[in-house]
């Protein structure tokens, strides 16, 4: 099918972007285009408006706060892969963006727009999840910060009003040597992933683990931060019956259930990624 | 109500201009507004790569721009590989493997192999792999694909070497 027929705005500046929301009606806003393009060429949605961000000034870059890479919104993903300052300080988010899409979408495709369409599948959604991310979000109100577990309301519903726009990502950076690993089981390379895992471990001078953190992406409808999980390995020695355990608390989620993958599969694969995800940065982990 | 403006780029080397509504993507403008079918609509969802053109040397998937995006940048389809009758390395390579049945996913593999080679000139066969992701081919040429890759990076290897 072909997009169906809309008004668009192409605003110059994030002030006249949000006052151009809180105007209109059934508008939606578009970022890179790589999600909403694909809804309005099927038509799951119809709006009457598309204010594409496309020209707004200063909402793409990466930068070094000293604890955390602050990314802006409209970041294309190709930045993200291509950075040195991510591969250095957020080697997780650098694996995962390889998984996202494809070189043509990463192209075009934002970490703005991918965390605002939530699909719980989506590889940044899951690295924002288990980096703690914080989110910057302007709109006539001013500005606010939230952390980003309380972004997802629903599934694919952020918490965010129409007259908003996500403007900024902050993702604390772990100590350098830190293990971390991202895998995910998808159909084909690129499509969203049925389950994904995203693990970092920061082990200390005795060997144990100080530090842990075991996100699963695609199981439900939100990214899952496995806390009881994570409580089980901080404190321990890793070794593979630790992220067999790790793993078997992953095993035994409120998976989502559809057409295609039942929820037991899903918990099957939970567990068998997280382990994965588990060794991985395991393996990874430069010893203080 | 639809909102219509007239966009100006670069297309294949020549400027262009064209009157074009805000709805329209990029593939349909090119395939019926400028004649050029060697741009391929297939899943319009980003998954299969047949419309892949560069937009400003970058490899994009034109069922996902909006036809707007493109004023005042600099676009190449697969009719602008040639030179003249002369075929791209790429595309000789492809007919000297057979890399293909029906054709259709054709022009995207051509165009993302050639943006590739620019990038890495010897890419191993996981590199491969992983650039092409983006791309699907029904009839299934993957092997002869994967040969025509190999034939094009060495054409290109040497024409490299031959050149003073
Ligand atoms: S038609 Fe554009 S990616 Fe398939
Ligand atoms: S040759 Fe037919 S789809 Fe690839």
């Amino acid at each position: 099918m072909k997009p169906p027929v809309f008004s668009y705005h192409d605003p110059r500046s994030l002030a006249e972007a949000v006052s151009l929301l809180g105007r209109l009606e059934n508008a939606k806003v578009l970022a890179g285009g790589q999600s909403l393009m694909p809804m309005l060429n099927m038509r799951y949605v119809l709006p009457d408006h598309v204010v594409d961000l496309g020209r707004v000034e200063g909402l793409a870059y990466i930068r070094d706060d000293g604890e955390a890479v602050v990314v802006g919104a409209m970041t294309r993903q190709r930045d993200i892969e291509f950075s040195p300052l991510v591969k250095e300080k957020l080697p997780l988010l650098a694996e995962a963006i390889l998984s996202t899409g494809h070189r043509q979408t990463r192209n075009r495709g934002t970490i703005g727009g991918s965390l605002c369409h939530l699909d719980p599948s989506a590889e940044q959604v899951t690295v924002a999840a288990a980096l703690d991310a914080t989110l910057t979000i302007e709109g006539p109100r001013g500005r606010r910060t939230m952390p980003f577990a309380e972004f997802p309301v629903a599934f694919m519903t952020p918490n965010i009003e129409p007259d908003e726009l996500l403007v900024e990502i902050r993702l604390p950076a772990w100590p350098k040597g830190h293990g971390y690993g991202f895998v995910e089981f998808a159909r084909r390379h690129g499509d969203f992933a049925i389950a994904s895992a995203a693990a970092l471990l920061q082990v200390d001078g005795s060997g144990k683990i100080a530090r842990a953190s075991l996100t699963l992406g695609g199981v439900d409808t939100a990214p899952l931060r496995m806390t009881e999980a994570e409580e089980l390995m901080v404190g321990q020695v890793p070794d593979e019956g630790l992220f067999r355990a790790a793993g078997e608390i992953c095993g035994r989620i409120e998976a989502m259930d559809d057409a295609l993958v039942p929820a037991s599969y899903r918990r099957k694969l939970a567990a068998v990624m997280s382990r994965r995800a588990l060794v991985l940065a395991q393996g990874r982990v430069e010893r203080p | 109500m639809s909102d219509i403006r007239t966009i100006r780029f670069t297309l294949n080397g020549t400027k262009v201009s064209k009157v074009v509504e805000a709805h329209e993507t990029v593939v349909d403008v090119l395939t019926r507004k400028f004649d050029l079918s060697g741009t391929r609509e297939s899943c319009r969802q980003g998954l299969c790569g047949c419309c892949t053109i560069y937009v400003d040397s970058n490899p994009v998937s034109s069922c996902l721009m909006l036809a707007w995006f493109l004023d005042g940048t600099d676009v190449r389809t697969i009719e602008g590989l040639a030179d003249g009758d002369t075929l791209d390395p790429v595309q000789e390579a492809f007919i000297e493997a057979g890399a293909f049945q029906c054709g259709f996913c054709t022009s995207g593999f051509i165009m993302m192999v050639k943006h590739l080679l620019s990038e890495n000139p010897d890419p191993s066969d996981e590199e491969i792999r992983h650039r092409l992701a983006g791309n699907l081919c029904r009839c299934s040429a993957y092997p002869e694909i994967m040969d025509a890759v190999k034939i094009a990076a060495a054409k290109a290897r040497s024409v490299a070497k031959a050149r003073p």
